[in-house]
């Protein structure tokens, strides 16, 4: 049941990945996006971090991508300039480097054979608090630094100069 | 019966070469902002499912922690976006030469 669960996860979740970036209206690319991280959420959820899981559509699909979604609004849409020959070479030669990329990763991957079988964790929200507020401490309390001095960046470059 | 580990990092692998061949392909930056995002979560994808292998939880605290400043990174790189526009009337990144000698 996960397995087939998770081949068929695998497969939308790839080839929502590559509508996301090769579709000319920016609308599409976002809302493709969508489709792929609630695929890797579902993932998660089969790798038994289920707190991830519902972070994940919380926080991507609720908020980060509206975000997105926000901005190409705002920015009216702006669709792709059809691809004038200025860059022959930049096409090609960015495709030909991911291929290689995606080719060398995966014969490593592919080799690789694991000592043991997966252990089982439960990814629960208890679990990952007990993590959080404990060895983690300062990390998360500088996570909320680092948000806010995100926020204040975010609103001065878009502040309107007077 | 369940999915072994190699095949949840090949899954990221494939995710992130399409990220980065949208990084390098794609001229408007809100397509490549969307790449970036899809590398972060390939990246995540492939620690938990490292994470589970090993049957530690701290993989998915840092996954946790990736999130976060991914949500600040997409909040400052939007708002750049919005602040080129202005100025420009053009996202494309192409056109963004000024510092160029």
């Amino acid at each position: 049941m996960g397995t087939a669960v998770f081949y068929l996860v695998a497969v939308v979740g790839v080839v929502s990945a590559l509508a996301a970036i090769s579709h000319k209206n920016p609308v599409v690319n976002v809302l493709s996006l969508v489709v792929t991280l609630f695929c890797i959420a579902v993932s998660y959820a089969l790798l038994g971090a289920e707190f991830l899981a519902a972070a994940q559509i919380l926080v991507y699909a609720g908020a980060i991508l509206v975000l997105f979604l926000f901005v190409v609004m705002l920015l009216g849409a702006p669709e792709e300039p059809p691809a004038g020959e200025r860059r022959p070479f930049q096409r090609v030669a960015g495709l030909a480097l991911a291929g290689i990329a995606a080719a060398g990763s995966i014969a490593v991957l592919a080799g690789i054979r694991a000592a043991a079988p997966a252990g089982a964790v439960r990814g629960t929200a208890e679990a990952l608090g007990r993590l959080l507020v404990g060895p983690y401490l300062f990390a998360f309390e500088f996570i909320s630094v680092l948000l806010l001095a995100a926020l204040v960046g975010a609103l001065m470059l878009v502040k309107r100069k007077h | 019966m369940t999915v072994p580990t190699t095949h949840f990092v090949i899954f990221a692998a494939l995710l992130f070469a399409i990220g980065a061949a949208g990084v390098l392909v794609r001229r408007s930056g809100i397509s490549i902002l969307l790449g970036i995002e899809l590398m972060l979560n390939a990246a995540n994808l492939a620690l938990v499912a490292f994470g589970r292998q090993h049957g530690q939880l701290d993989a998915q605290v840092f996954v946790f922690f990736v999130m976060a400043v991914a949500a600040a990174e997409v909040a400052v790189g939007l708002a750049l976006l919005v602040a080129i526009f202005r100025k420009q009337r053009s996202i494309d990144v192409d056109r963004l030469n000024v510092m160029r000698w």
